[in-house]
Parts: structure tokens; C-alpha cells; sequence
């Protein structure tokens, strides 16, 4: 202290603790690559390898009939589906861990995804349009968001215990709200309908609602990155540097629970993957929210169409739910998370 | 210069009275201790001054404005607060905890500048961080979190700190270092207004003592005028002994004939 004064070491530690536009783009550029990849990998391999060159000729004028129906028509919306799905989810994960400053905020595991299903479902059920199906699963995400948030808030400050029991009990209620929704669905449907218990791809419909809403979230949320790190630091510390407190939760309370909702509307309740990305990404890239989101958005989508792949693959002809395969790199992830909190 | 005033405050602590309102101008130059017994609001009172809880009656105002009129972003440009409790389970490094103090002076999408990595890592430097920048802040010791906050603070460059327990966790080294450091950002002209639990360190760095008793009454002054042994024995209900070392008084606990706690 007494030498305060005292020149600066030089460069000490620099590296990856100083932020900068320069050390975010190299991460994003190598994960936008890698989502290149991995969506080129999807329209590749299946039930028929299709080779590179023949996907590249798909582009020219002798594209192969068989091979356009395939990879245009089949594959390539289920890959941008999963590609859209994955980044909402690992955003909405990203989001949530910072709300909460704990890294295992998830929405799936917290509730919000069968809060969204539930809603959809309901929806469904009454036969109403495709806009209120929408609307419904926000509004159970939402609904789900504030359950969570409200009961394991109550007086005092969220501990990780708290926090998790109560988003544990309020996804098993959804859940069995929707066994209970399917039960009494009519049969013929039941087939279709148990991709929201376990999230399944091969029943996405179109994938630019997931992509659109994407892209949104990316250029709404970009000049929030800072506001973020600040209010990962706790409320009070956020208030005292000048962050509108109230106002910037409620934006990621609900950007977490639009971005949920048209991923599970898109395919069914996915688990984990908001855990397993921006987990990844820290340990990777150190947590500056201006670069974690963004790259859990490329991370996340590249992440779930890989897992998709496996889905397809791993038991042809039988295809599995690629719930079951998030849940596979989900559930350790989560136990060794919470094995190492406090 | 008067910076941060409290114009007839009364802080808002559930069913307790108003007991005596507050009038009084924290200045430039000054360093004002607020001492009081566990439960009597002195963090309370810190947070209010800072304008994260509306006072009960009363108003804060930061150079003539009330603060609840100001944007969080205008004052945290002029005012720092150091936590006693902080939220730092969330990953971070120690450089990137300083940066945030200049949060305030960067617009929304700028980037920090080598300018305020210069700040904060000449903040850590001034806390004895330097070597740590790199360090994840989950690895650090209790005391090397405190100078960590203190060193955020540091960062913004405000012009009013308010610090709780600023020497919590701190060996004395580093005690007498905070305490240094404090005494000099009111020397070049801050203000700075501290919650203690420590008589002494009041007595020897502080020049105006606020003593905030638990049924809401208050009074202040001078530190001369307001370390008086009879005074503080009510305030803590403890019997003192009281003498002078290098010029300061200096109050330890009197255990001969000590009663139990107000008696």
C-alpha cells in the first residue's frame, strides 16, 4: 500500500483477463465455424451418406434428384431446427445462471420448459390456432419463471439449495400435468404428443421461428452483455454502478421465457442443454456475458445438432429422442456441478 | 463543499420509532465513522444514504439533488459503495471484478478501454492485488475479497465512498492500510463515510462520529467531542476503560465488575 505509487508490472497476467472487442471475436468465429460443421455433418450422414461433393452439387446445376429430396427437404430443416433449439436454449441458460448467479439454472431443470409445454399442450388440446398455442407456452414459461423465482426468492436470498428444490418440485408438477394432458389427449394422437415429455426433433415443423427469434435475441441482448456481468455481482453492487436493477431482470425474466417457450413450441422439452453450454464456454472463455451469450448461441445450436445426429444414428433404424442424448451429457454435467457448490 | 446530505432522515427499520431524524452534511475532506451496536442500522443507513432503500421520511441529497431523483448510472459516477456481504459465487477473475467498477463511464455497447484496465489494475496494485489479476475470485482468501471491494470501488473514482465494515476480514496490516488509503481519498478531496464496529480505528482515523443507538436515536459530532467513555459504555451497554496512545484514544472492554450487556 505504501507503494501505490509504484510503476505497474508490465503485462502481468494479461491474457485472457482483459476484455476487449479482439478477444471476442476469434471464440466466435471459431464457433460459428464449428456450426458450419456441424450443420454439413447433418446433412451428411444418415440412413444415406451423402459425401461432401455430392452436397456441394446440390448447389449446381446436376444436383441428384434423391439426394436434393434428402438433404433439402429432410434434413437440412430438422438441422437448422436443432441449430435454433440448441442456441435458445443454451441463451435462456446463460440468462438464467446470471439472474440467479449460480450456474445451474436451467430451464429445463428449473420447470420452465414443461411450464411452456404445459401451456402448448393445453392449448393443443382445445384445439385452438397455432398463434394462442404460441402465446400459451409463454405464458406457461412465464408462469413457470415467476413460480420459481417468487418461492425460492421469498425473504431472504436465493441459496442454490432453495433455488433448485423448488425448480425441481415445479418441473415435476409439469410433468405430470402433462402425463395427465396425454392420458386424456385422444389416442391416435398420443404418438405425436409425447415429444414434449422427451424433446424430439423429428416432429419440428419449420425451423424459422427458433432461428428468428435467435438472431433477436442476439442483437437485443448485445448491449446488455456489461449491464449483465455487473448484475451477476448481486443486485445491491449492480444498483450501487449504476445498473437499473428492476428493469434489466425483468427484460431477461422474460427473454428467458420467450426464448424457452419457442424452443420447446419448436421441439418438445430438451433438457440440459442450457446447463452443459455456458458451463463449457466458462471454463473456457471466462464468463464476460458479452461473449458467453452469443457464443452459447452458436455453442448450444451446434451442440444439439450433433446430439441430433446421434439421435438419428446410434440406433438405426430406430431414431431416439435427442432428450435422451442432452440427458446424457446433461446429467453428469449437473451432478458435478452441484457436487462442487458450496 | 457539502456532498451527500440527509435532510430530516429517518431510516426505515421495521416496528422501531423514529426516534432522532437526521440532519447532517457529510463534506469534502471529511471521514465520518457511524458506530452502533449490532442491530442499530448502521447498514441500513449506509444503504439509504446510497439510495438503495427509500428512507422512511426524510430526503438523501447529492449536491442539492435528491437522489431519488437521479439516475443510478448519475450517481454511481460520484458515489462507491463497499458491501459487507457481496454475491461473489459467480465466476469471475480479479481484474474483470475491478473493471466493473468502471461499468458507470461506459456506454452500452463500448468496450473497457486500456485506460480503465489501467485503473483497475492500478486499484489492485493500490490494495496489494497485483500478481492476483489472473486469479478466479472463488480462490481468494476472506481478506483478500474485502480488499478486492475495496479496490472496485477504488475503480469507479467516486467522489463519496460509503463503505461498510471496511476492515472486516483484514489483518491489522491491512487494516491500518484501508484505513490509510480512506483517510487519503478525503484528504485529495472525497468524502468518505464508514460503518465501524471498531471504536478505535473510529478514534484514530475518523474526524466526525455518528453514534446510532438501537431505539433509533442518534447523535454526532466531532470525534473528540463524541468518543466520551460514558457515552460509548451506553451505546455498546458495556463498561469501558478508556486512556490515550500516539495521540488517539484508545477504549478497551473493562471486565472487573462487568455486569451483563446494559446493566
Amino acid at each position: 500500500m505504501a507503494g501505490a505509487e509504484q510503476p505497474l508490472p508490465a503485462g502481468a497476467a494479461a491474457g485472457r483477463v482483459a476484455p476487449g472487442l479482439a478477444r471476442v471475436w476469434p471464440p466466435l468465429l471459431t464457433l460459428a465455424a464449428l456450426s458450419v460443421l456441424s450443420v454439413l455433418l447433418a446433412l451428411s450422414i444418415g440412413s444415406v451418406h451423402v459425401p461432401l461433393s455430392g452436397l456441394l452439387a446440390l448447389f449446381g446445376s446436376s444436383a441428384d434428384p434423391l439426394y436434393y429430396a434428402l438433404v433439402i427437404e429432410l434434413r437440412l430443416p430438422r438441422a437448422l431446427a436443432a441449430f435454433g433449439t440448441g442456441g435458445l436454449l443454451a441463451v435462456a441458460g446463460a440468462l438464467m445462471q446470471v439472474l440467479l448467479r449460480n450456474p445451474l439454472a436451467d430451464p429445463y431443470v428449473l420447470g420452465l420448459s414443461g411450464g411452456a409445454a404445459v401451456g402448448a399442450l393445453g392449448a393443443m388440446l382445445l384445439g385452438l390456432g397455432a398463434l394462442v398455442v404460441s402465446g400459451s407456452a409463454f405464458v406457461g414459461a412465464l408462469l413457470s419463471t415467476v413460480l420459481v423465482f417468487g418461492l425460492a426468492h421469498g425473504t431472504g436470498s436465493w441459496t442454490p439449495t432453495r433455488l433448485l428444490l423448488t425448480g425441481v418440485v415445479v418441473a415435476a408438477g409439469w410433468g405430470a400435468v402433462i402425463t395427465f394432458m396425454l392420458v386424456i389427449g385422444p389416442t391416435e394422437r398420443l404418438p405425436g404428443m409425447l415429444y414434449w415429455l422427451m424433446g424430439d426433433l423429428a416432429y419440428a415443423r419449420s425451423a424459422w421461428p427458433s432461428l428468428t427469434m435467435l438472431a433477436v435475441a442476439c442483437i437485443v441482448l448485445a448491449p446488455l452483455g456489461r449491464s449483465l456481468n455487473v448484475l451477476a455481482r448481486g443486485p445491491l453492487q449492480a444498483a450501487t454502478l449504476g445498473v437499473s436493477v428492476r428493469p434489466l431482470e425483468w427484460t431477461v425474466f422474460l427473454a428467458a421465457s420467450l426464448l424457452t417457450s419457442v424452443a420447446v413450441i419448436t421441439a418438445g422439452t430438451i433438457g440440459f442443454v442450457g446447463l452443459v453450454v455456458p458451463h463449457m464456454l466458462r471454463l473456457v472463455f471466462g464468463a464476460d456475458q458479452r461473449l458467453i451469450l452469443p457464443a452459447s448461441a452458436l455453442a448450444g445450436g451446434s451442440l444439439l445438432v450433433l446430439a441430433d445426429i446421434g439421435a438419428r444414428t446410434l440406433m438405426a433404424p430406430e431414431q431416439l429422442p435427442v432428450g435422451v442424448i442432452t440427458a446424457l451429457l446433461g446429467v453428469p454435467t449437473f451432478l458435478y456441478l452441484l457436487y462442487r457448490s458450496r | 463543499m457539502s456532498t451527500l446530505r440527509a435532510r430530516h432522515l429517518v431510516i426505515d427499520i421495521p416496528d422501531r420509532v423514529d426516534g432522532t431524524p437526521l440532519d447532517l452534511e457529510i463534506m469534502t475532506g471529511q471521514v465520518w465513522g457511524v458506530l452502533g451496536p449490532n442491530g442499530a442500522g448502521k447498514t441500513t443507513l449506509l444503504h439509504t444514504l446510497a439510495g438503495l432503500r427509500p428512507p422512511r421520511r426524510g430526503e438523501v441529497l447529492l449536491d442539492d439533488q435528491p437522489l431519488a431523483e437521479l439516475r443510478r448510472r448519475t450517481i454511481a459516477r460520484q458515489l462507491a459503495v463497499v458491501f459487507q456481504e457481496r454475491q461473489d459465487g459467480f465466476p469471475a477473475t480479479v481484474l474483470e471484478t475491478a473493471l466493473i467498477g468502471r461499468h458507470p463511464f461506459l456506454s452500452a455497447l463500448q468496450m473497457e478501454t486500456a485506460e480503465d484496465v489501467m485503473v483497475a489494475r492500478q486499484a489492485l496494485s493500490a490494495l496489494e492485488l497485483e500478481g492476483y489479476e489472473a486469479r478466479a475470485v472463488s480462490t481468494l482468501s476472506g481478506g483478500e475479497r474485502q480488499r478486492l471491494a475495496v479496490a472496485t470501488a477504488l475503480a469507479q473514482q467516486p467522489r463519496i465512498w460509503l463503505a461498510d465494515e471496511p476492515t472486516n476480514h483484514l489483518d491489522l496490516r491491512h487494516q491500518v492500510a484501508v484505513m490509510h488509503l480512506l483517510q487519503r481519498q478525503a484528504a485529495s478531496g472525497r468524502s468518505v463515510f464508514l460503518c465501524l464496529h471498531d471504536i478505535n480505528l473510529a478514534a484514530r482515523w475518523c474526524d466526525r462520529i455518528l453514534l446510532l443507538y438501537p431505539d433509533g436515536s442518534a447523535c454526532w459530532g466531532d470525534t473528540e467531542s463524541m468518543l466520551m467513555p460514558a457515552a460509548l459504555e451506553q451505546l455498546y451497554g458495556q463498561k469501558l476503560s478508556a486512556t490515550r496512545l500516539d495521540g488517539a484514544p484508545v477504549f478497551v472492554p473493562r471486565l472487573v465488575d462487568a455486569g451483563p450487556p446494559g446493566g
